[in-house]
């Protein structure tokens, strides 16, 4: 224990016993104390962005791209407020972060003071835990407990509110050997699964004529190793297995038994597969509506595995046949054991006909397009972009939209931690900032934001971020001058009438990144893409790449909201039957 | 069974009403991450008891409820993520648990209705409280099905206001060591 220092070097102090090498923030009257200590040390990296929303967002990329554990300093009243998207962004996805935010000194708490607002309050359902301090000898046990919270069991963000009289005041430090954790407010994580619903799942696998593996991103939360343990665990049993959007890497794309994606935009032979299978072993997903369509068409005639570490996303919204709770890596070496164990092997026969089913859906080629000769097609320009980087180590982050979902199809993972992209909530302005986290975990690395021209300018100030920095982040915009999502729910399901989605007045992009002495690239017409592609990867500075295609493309395949996976639409000239579009609508 | 935007297949499943009892450090705001749950998840609570146990470091949460067994199994994992749960049990069971609950009855009595009312208040043992301003006060405890009867029969006879406590409950199966 350490005596009299004060609350701020408290939180330095944790932070470094934590382990915590950079935190990204920005200062405000609340966590001057904060900031000064910081100031006085030189073992943490700060990281000065442009506004809170992209402290948060950088921390989650930092964290995604490094499995290690995100930090946030803001201040009180507006600092923490604009932190809120982030902390429900890396709630929904599951990402460990740690968000201290300033508050204004306990006797003014609650007197609507400058700056002052409810933060535990606003934010207590979009973190995992949070805190308000007001004693100073509790501040380092809060920091130990709060870094154990969010990287235990499922992770999530954790949020320390801490008054600035808490700050200067002096108190004790405890060592986090010292502080001592109950169990349950760890939510006592099962890491072992129960042996017999894991005899259970095995011998279902062994006998299943039309196995399918659904692999989520929580194969990816549990480490590299699980990653590695699940896909020897596919091509054991030689069982197609299909990723959603947060477990693109788990398998490699290229691995013959990876179908990619499912889901809303997923492949169509993966989406066939899941509606025909008659075992799904679900590791690490969360049937997520995107994911399932329709429910009552859900894969109607399978018996269901789902190996979660969260016993709530058991039965959430899909009845499971075997629930298996516990931590996927140890999870998966327990199935290995007992497949050994039982000498089980694959039905072959049954498999060799499944596999055939799956060919002849593979042969309706359903990411085809066709790249004409002037304008370049989105799809073109991801393809592109993974052709001329698949060599490197590249992080990939996007924004939301079209351009994800492109990404998403288009790009091919072979590791796990290297794509970043906000799923559960779907953050417009995520995939720079986390581009910016993602490039100072990994310094030497290529990372790209594929981004659209909407979603872009939601953090376009992160500009002067990354290029203060001198991260060489590349931004990579598919510039379509059309909130393209949106405009393709209108045309699908609102007649057309494109209702504010046209973004007038857009920046020049290249001359916007030359105003950040940035480096601006274009690419009006095929032609031009290749080169401008390789200019941008082949740069040390913050390049942004304006890539102007075609404007009026949609994305394909899609199931509609409302439909079923097996009624997917493949292209525009195929409709949505009328009484589902209809009750699709309401959807979101 | 869900809480998805899409159709889910027929719900085959009772509704039925379930008694939670749920065992939470007594610290700042865990009132508050219990019942924001349930409205930010769209749960209904019919009833909600908060009270210190012995222990001064906890405190007991009676939380009354209704679902299927879906609802109210995912309202209980929901409830063990909230990080100051200690223990969320379900007293549903039949016989398995002792409820409670208490209520206060003010009765506006006149000489016309006084016998006839405070026949009933016999007949159901509410216990008389006396007060200052002389007012006729009663204090019935039992089961809240046996509330609800004499809280009908006595308003058959006159004008009443009342307040309830919502019901508490007990395992009266095994007992429970957090608590010692």
């Amino acid at each position: 224990m350490t005596d009299n220092i004060t609350g701020a070097e408290i939180v330095l102090k944790s932070l470094i016993e934590q382990g915590v090498e950079v935190v990204f923030g920005y200062p405000g009257g609340a966590v001057l104390p904060i900031y000064d200590s910081l100031f006085k040390q030189n073992s943490i990296r700060h990281i000065l962005v442009r506004q809170e929303a992209g402290a948060i967002h950088a921390a989650e990329g930092y964290a995604r791209s490094s499995g290690k554990i995100g930090v946030v300093l803001v201040t009180s009243g507006p600092g923490a407020t604009n932190v809120v998207t982030g902390l429900t962004d890396s709630m929904m996805d599951s990402i460990p972060i740690v968000c201290i935010t300033g508050q204004v000194p306990q006797h003014l708490i609650g007197s609507d003071a400058f700056q002052e607002c409810d933060t535990t309050g606003i934010t207590r359902p979009c973190t995992k835990h949070n805190y308000l301090v007001k004693d100073v000898n509790k501040l380092s046990s809060v920091f130990h407990e709060a870094f154990s919270i969010a990287a235990n069991g499922r992770p999530g963000p954790v949020l320390i509110d801490i008054p600035k009289d808490v700050q200067f005041a002096k108190g004790n430090y405890q060592s986090s050997k010292e502080v001592k954790i109950d169990s349950h407010r760890l939510f006592e994580p099962k890491i072992k699964a129960n042996d017999q619903n894991i005899e259970e799942a095995t011998k279902l696998i062994a006998n299943a004529k039309k196995p399918i593996f659904y692999i989520g991103g929580g194969c990816i939360n549990s480490g590299p190793k699980a990653s590695k343990l699940v896909t020897k665990f596919v091509e054991e049993t030689k069982a197609p297995a299909t990723m959603t959007l947060m477990g693109l890497g788990v398998i490699g794309a290229n691995n013959k038994y990876s179908l990619g994606m499912l889901g809303m935009h997923g492949m169509y032979e993966a989406n066939m597969a899941m509606h025909e299978c008659d075992v799904m072993i679900n590791i690490g997903a969360r049937f997520d509506d995107r994911v399932t369509g329709r429910l009552d068409a859900f894969a109607p005639n399978s018996k269901k595995i789902h190996i979660d570490i969260d016993p709530s996303n058991i039965n959430k919204t899909i009845k499971i046949d075997v629930p298996i709770i516990g931590d996927i890596e140890t999870v998966m070496n327990q199935i290995f054991s007992s497949w050994k164990n039982n000498n089980y092997k694959s039905q072959k026969e049954d498999l060799i006909k499944w596999w055939d089913a799956i060919e002849e859906w593979k042969k309706v080629d359903c990411l085809n397009y066709n790249q004409g000769e002037v304008s370049i097609k989105p799809q073109h320009a991801i393809k592109r972009l993974y052709e001329l980087t698949k060599d490197k180590k590249t992080f990939i982050t996007t924004e939301v939209g079209q351009h994800q979902m492109w990404a998403a199809q288009y790009y091919k993972f072979e590791e796990p931690n290297r794509w970043l992209t906000s799923g559960g909530l779907g953050t417009m302005g995520y995939g720079f900032p986390a581009a910016i986290g993602a490039q100072i975990a990994n310094p030497d690395s290529l990372v790209v934001d594929i981004a659209g021209d909407a979603s872009i300018l939601m953090n376009i100030q992160e500009m002067s971020t990354a290029v203060q920095h001198r991260l060489p982040v590349k931004i990579f915009i598919l510039n379509n001058e059309y909130m393209g999502m949106v405009r393709q729910w209108q045309e699908l399901l609102h007649g057309g009438r494109y209702s504010e989605s046209y973004t007038d007045s857009l920046p020049d992009f290249v001359k916007l990144a030359e105003s950040f002495k940035a480096k601006g690239l274009r690419a009006k017409n095929v032609k031009e893409l290749d080169d401008v592609i390789l200019q941008m990867i082949s740069s040390k500075e913050t390049v942004i790449a304006d890539i102007w295609v075609d404007k009026e493309e949609n994305c394909f395949p899609m199931i509609q909201s409302g439909s079923a996976h097996n009624e997917m639409l493949l292209n525009k000239y195929q409709k949505q039957d009328e009484t589902s579009a209809e009750k699709g609508k309401v959807l979101v | 069974m869900n809480k998805s935007v899409y159709d889910s297949p027929k719900q085959v499943e009772d509704i039925n009403r379930h008694i939670l009892t749920i065992l939470v450090d007594n610290e700042p705001g865990v009132l508050a991450r219990v019942v924001g749950m349930f409205s930010g998840r769209g749960y209904n609570i019919d009833s909600l008891n908060v009270a210190e146990v012995n222990n001064k470091n906890l405190s007991r949460i009676t939380i009354v409820t209704h679902g299927t067994k879906e609802v109210i199994y995912q309202i209980q994992s929901q409830l063990m993520r909230i990080v100051p749960v200690h223990s969320v049990s379900n007293l549903d069971k039949e016989d398995s648990s002792v409820e409670a609950e208490v209520a206060l009855v003010n009765m506006f009595i006149n000489e016309k209705n006084k016998k006839d009312a405070f026949q009933i208040c016999d007949l159901y043992r509410a216990r008389k409280i006396e007060n200052e301003n002389n007012t006729v006060i009663f204090e019935i405890a039992g089961t809240s099905q046996r509330i609800d009867t004499f809280i009908k029969d006595i308003s058959k006879i006159t004008d009443i206001e009342v307040v309830r406590s919502g019901p508490v409950a007990i395992s009266s199966i095994q007992k429970n060591e957090e608590e010692e």
